[in-house]
């Protein structure tokens, strides 16, 4: 176990009960992401991605194997626990924004700040800050539905920034936008990558994951199918961790 | 923390405004109603005291046993009966200052060929003193004429409402001649009304026109006995039931007379008063059962309406406890809410009763009573019932699993 992996996922399985069928919708699946690395998740509807997302995004615990975030073995915290932890550790991009739709720009990009029990000052005070960075600190005192798509992505990004996680977990961040508001949402990506953030796509568009990621791990099947790591402008495999059953 | 989910909460609220306003119809009427029961019967009852006070407290009541219980005062068949002779045994009484008593019977009343039948009340005019005791318990105020004089005789008193025109169809005035139980009776004084409309058609005669028209002979229906300024009254009222008792020749078990003192009669006013309360409240009680089922209802919509945003507020670090509470302050303030427009309904509600039986009525007893505990009280409770309505769905919120809030449409 290295210092420079943030999240790891050593044999892990996910198997869901549906009816009398048990679905194996990850079976023994290794990942190591590095800190500072810009990872792609790639797949086919139904490859299982959706499911390794949310074992990274510690949303869920594995039904075998172990999940490690910064070294810390999750799966014996409690939900609270694990809810606390990823507040804090992963800042989350998703496809469909998600923003509560009741609370204005701001209120939202300052809700994470609010469970880890920052004040009402501190709180906005980041917020604003953060929704500068996205370029929408005029746009403050609007609610979701008064922004376009777009802009409800940028604010999205604020949010996952606020409790300035080592990791931001973007499912198909592009996936609900113009290419154009997509590419916006990818530079704001690359450029927290290049600060240092580690970034995680879930993507099922090959060229999305080409052009911005260094790592790409293709899944399909529920099992990793390949890792392609570019390495000066080249795409190379990289030899797998072997699944080993405990 | 707290300061911050009640936002959250508010926001929400405001957010989903007709909703909200249906959901709090429900808890605003039952608070109303509590509301306005509460403060009639404590309005009653100060009403009541009052009504004691002026009475003063050093006066006691004595009473034939049975003659409450069994049609009322003054009735004629009570099978025991008090005497003048017992009026002399308790004036004998150290520490009385002096006895009254009074007889009452139904009258049939003739004026302007119309007939009513009203309550007749014979009291002593032998005795200025008495006279003057009598007057200041049933709190005599002349509002037309005079007063009796000892020598009165087939002359009457009559109360306020025979002033009205509705009355006989004719008002009645001084020096008018009413025929009751078929004497003919000269009206010499015309009382103020004393705010309750039954007492305002009362007639007062002499307490020996009383014995002639009803012939009730030595028969006395009601003692009223007034101690001496530093005399203990309670003290006074034991001496005075021993001594009649021996009078009587009865004893403790046989006992057929009643002592009842200002505090007694209270106490058994305001036990049937919290009685009849109790009842409407229980009533109110059911609508605000509805109204929490309603709080209940919604909240239930809420979390399934909202279980994208809950597995959004997971994901981004809320913890069950922090939904939770989203959800049970959310539930409370709708509760309160209600409550507070509950109190103002309640209030206004009260205050048109109020006014209608002071002008319709003519009754000064259904005032309603304020004081702060029941506004406050009113409030907490509505807030406790909705936190209680919204436990179940906040608690159904807190345990919505975070991976499958996120997928649900």
């Amino acid at each position: 176990m290295s210092n420079k992996n943030i999240i790891e996922l050593r044999n892990v399985a996910k198997h869901y009960e549906m009816g009398e069928n048990l679905v194996k919708a990850l079976d023994c699946v290794n990942i190591v992401i590095e800190k500072g690395d810009f990872v792609a998740i790639m797949g086919p509807s139904g490859s299982g991605k959706s499911t390794g997302m949310n074992l990274i995004g510690s949303l869920d615990l594995a039904t075998e194997g172990e999940i490690y975030l910064e070294n810390e073995d999750i799966e014996n915290l409690t939900e609270s626990e694990l809810a606390q932890l990823r507040g804090k550790k992963i800042g989350f991009i998703f496809q469909q924004f998600n923003l509560v739709p009741n609370l204005t720009a701001l209120e939202n990009v300052a809700l994470p700040m609010l469970f880890q029990g920052e004040d009402e000052e501190d709180r906005l005070r980041k917020a604003e800050e953060l929704l500068a960075i996205v370029e929408l600190k005029d746009r403050k005192e609007h609610y979701p539905n008064q922004l376009s798509g777009g802009q409800q992505q940028r604010v999205a990004i604020a949010r996952a920034l606020a409790n300035d996680p080592e990791v931001i977990l973007a499912d198909e961040p592009t996936g609900n936008l113009d290419t154009k508001s997509g590419e916006k949402i990818m530079v704001f990506l690359g450029e927290l990558n290049k600060k240092g953030k580690t970034i995680i796509m879930v993507t099922h568009d090959p060229d999305l994951a080409k052009e911005h990621a260094r790592t790409i791990y293709s899944i399909r099947d529920g099992k990793v199918e390949s890792v392609e790591r570019k390495v000066k402008n080249k795409w190379a495999k990289i030899k797998q961790n072997t699944c080993r059953r405990g | 923390m707290i300061k911050d989910y009640f936002k959250l909460a508010t926001k929400n609220l405001k957010k989903r405004k007709l909703q909200s306003w249906l959901t709090l119809l429900g808890i605003l009427i039952s608070i109303a109603t509590i509301f306005m029961l509460i403060s009639l019967s404590l309005g009653l009852e100060n009403a009541v005291q009052e009504q004691f006070r002026s009475l003063g407290t050093d006066k006691f009541f004595i009473f034939a046993k049975g003659s409450m219980e069994s049609g009322g005062i003054g009735s004629n068949t009570a099978a025991v009966q008090l005497t003048l002779n017992d009026i002399n045994t308790i004036e004998k009484v150290q520490g009385v200052k002096q006895v009254t008593y009074m007889n009452t019977g139904n009258g049939k009343i003739e004026f302007n060929k119309k007939i009513r039948y009203a309550i007749v009340i014979g009291i002593p005019l032998d005795n200025a003193e008495i006279f003057k005791a009598m007057s200041e318990t049933s709190s005599f105020k002349i509002d037309q004429g005079r007063l009796f004089k000892e020598t009165d005789k087939k002359k009457i008193m009559i109360g306020s409402k025979y002033a009205e025109e509705n009355t006989f169809g004719k008002k009645v005035g001084i020096k008018d001649k009413l025929l009751i139980n078929g004497e003919e009776f000269e009206v010499v004084g015309i009382l103020q009304s004393v705010g309750n409309p039954s007492d305002d058609q009362n007639i007062y005669m002499s307490f020996s026109d009383f014995k002639l028209i009803y012939n009730s002979g030595e028969r006395v229906d009601q003692v009223i006995v007034q101690v001496n300024p530093n005399e203990n009254l309670s003290d006074v009222a034991k001496k005075v039931e021993k001594k009649l008792r021996s009078a009587r020749g009865v004893t403790e078990k046989t006992q057929d007379f009643e002592i009842l003192t200002p505090e007694e009669l209270l106490q058994s006013v305001n036990s049937i008063l919290s009685i009849i309360t109790g009842f409407l409240l229980s009533v109110a009680a059911i609508s605000l059962i509805v109204g929490s089922i309603g709080i209940a209802n919604t909240m239930y919509t809420s979390v399934l309406e909202r279980t994208r945003e809950i597995g959004v507020m997971k994901a981004i670090g809320a913890k069950n406890l922090d939904v939770m509470f989203i959800f049970l302050i959310e539930s409370g303030l709708l509760g309160l809410l209600g409550g507070i427009l509950g109190v103002v309904v309640g209030l206004a509600i009260g205050k048109v009763i109020e006014v209608i039986a002071v002008q319709q009525l003519g009754t000064t007893l259904l005032r309603i009573g304020t004081p702060w505990y029941l506004f406050v009280g009113c409030l907490v409770f509505s807030f406790i019932v909705g936190v209680l309505s919204g436990l179940i769905p906040a608690w159904q919120a807190s345990k919505t699993k975070v991976v499958d809030a996120l997928r649900y449409e």
